[in-house]
């Protein structure tokens, strides 16, 4: 069962990783609870496979114009959909990286995948999911967590 | 704002990381006039084939990538090389990690995200025992 300060992790890794990669603070939503397995994705997904202590999935997923903007904050001139989908894959990877420091070096993360242009290929392992609504400028994205 | 020292000798730099613009950044932002960036890989297997051919001072190192992981390249850099300067840049937050890549051969830890300054910052820190 996921606890509340397992959410709260995901949530200041997100808000840690605009603060300082795009040196520009993202509001975090409420966290909810997805039973459908269907958290929904965004244009472009970078996805995490969880396995040791906890095993599952963690991604991250954003608009196209998101990434953009994100990719030129961190002065990248190269806005081309190779650099899109290496930034969706590496914001996921940070995050989950970073939840190491609560969660110890049994939560094994690996390199990530990433779905691009093809939502309804993004899917869960489990039903249950946690989604975290991200909203950076005008844009809105999401953490999905689904671990068992 | 570029640091420089013209009293010491120009070193190379080789960037790891599986990410693109993870290593460009790090080409980009990294403002110490000493270092000269020589070659920049996407996995730890091609690493060590560039470490061989550039013989670099000084090494980025990203630990989870595909083919061969930091951790292994770093063991493995440092015994072609146990001179070898190694800066791990890597999400991996936890302290365990950390512990194993400094027992493995490398220098200094860097968590991502990082900002330019503390990049700078490591990097400074690492030169000083060179």
């Amino acid at each position: 069962m996921f606890k509340e300060a397992e959410i709260r992790t995901f949530v200041e890794g997100t808000t840690n990783y605009f603060e300082v990669s795009a040196q520009q603070s993202a509001t975090v939503g409420s966290p909810y609870l997805v039973t459908d397995g269907k958290p929904g994705a965004y244009e472009y997904t970078g996805v995490i496979g969880i396995t040791g202590a906890r095993k599952g999935i963690v991604y991250f997923t954003a608009p196209r114009g998101m990434l953009t903007v994100l990719l030129m904050r961190m002065q990248e001139t190269d806005t081309s959909d190779e650099n899109i989908k290496d930034l969706v894959g590496e914001v996921a990877n940070t995050i989950s990286g970073n939840a190491r420091r609560d969660f110890g070096k049994n939560f094994v993360i690996s390199v990530p995948v990433v779905i691009a242009h093809e939502t309804e290929k993004v899917t869960t392992p489990h039903t249950r999911s946690f989604v975290i609504p991200i909203n950076w400028r005008t844009h809105s994205a999401k953490l999905v967590v689904c671990l068992e | 704002m570029e640091i420089t020292d013209s009293t010491k000798a120009t070193l190379k730099l080789m960037i790891v990381d599986d990410s693109n613009i993870i290593r460009r950044r790090i080409e980009r932002s990294q403002q110490i006039a000493r270092l000269e960036v020589v070659g920049s890989a996407s996995n730890g297997r091609a690493a060590v084939e560039m470490f061989i051919r550039t013989q670099p001072d000084v090494v980025t190192m990203d630990l989870t990538m595909p083919e061969m992981d930091g951790v292994e390249c770093v063991e493995e850099l440092v015994s072609l090389n146990s001179n070898v300067l190694i800066l791990v840049v890597s999400a991996l937050a936890d302290k365990a990690t950390a512990v194993e890549a400094i027992e493995k051969g490398a220098n200094g830890f860097l968590c991502k995200p990082f900002t330019d300054r503390q990049l700078n910052d490591a990097l400074e820190e690492l030169l000083s025992e060179a």
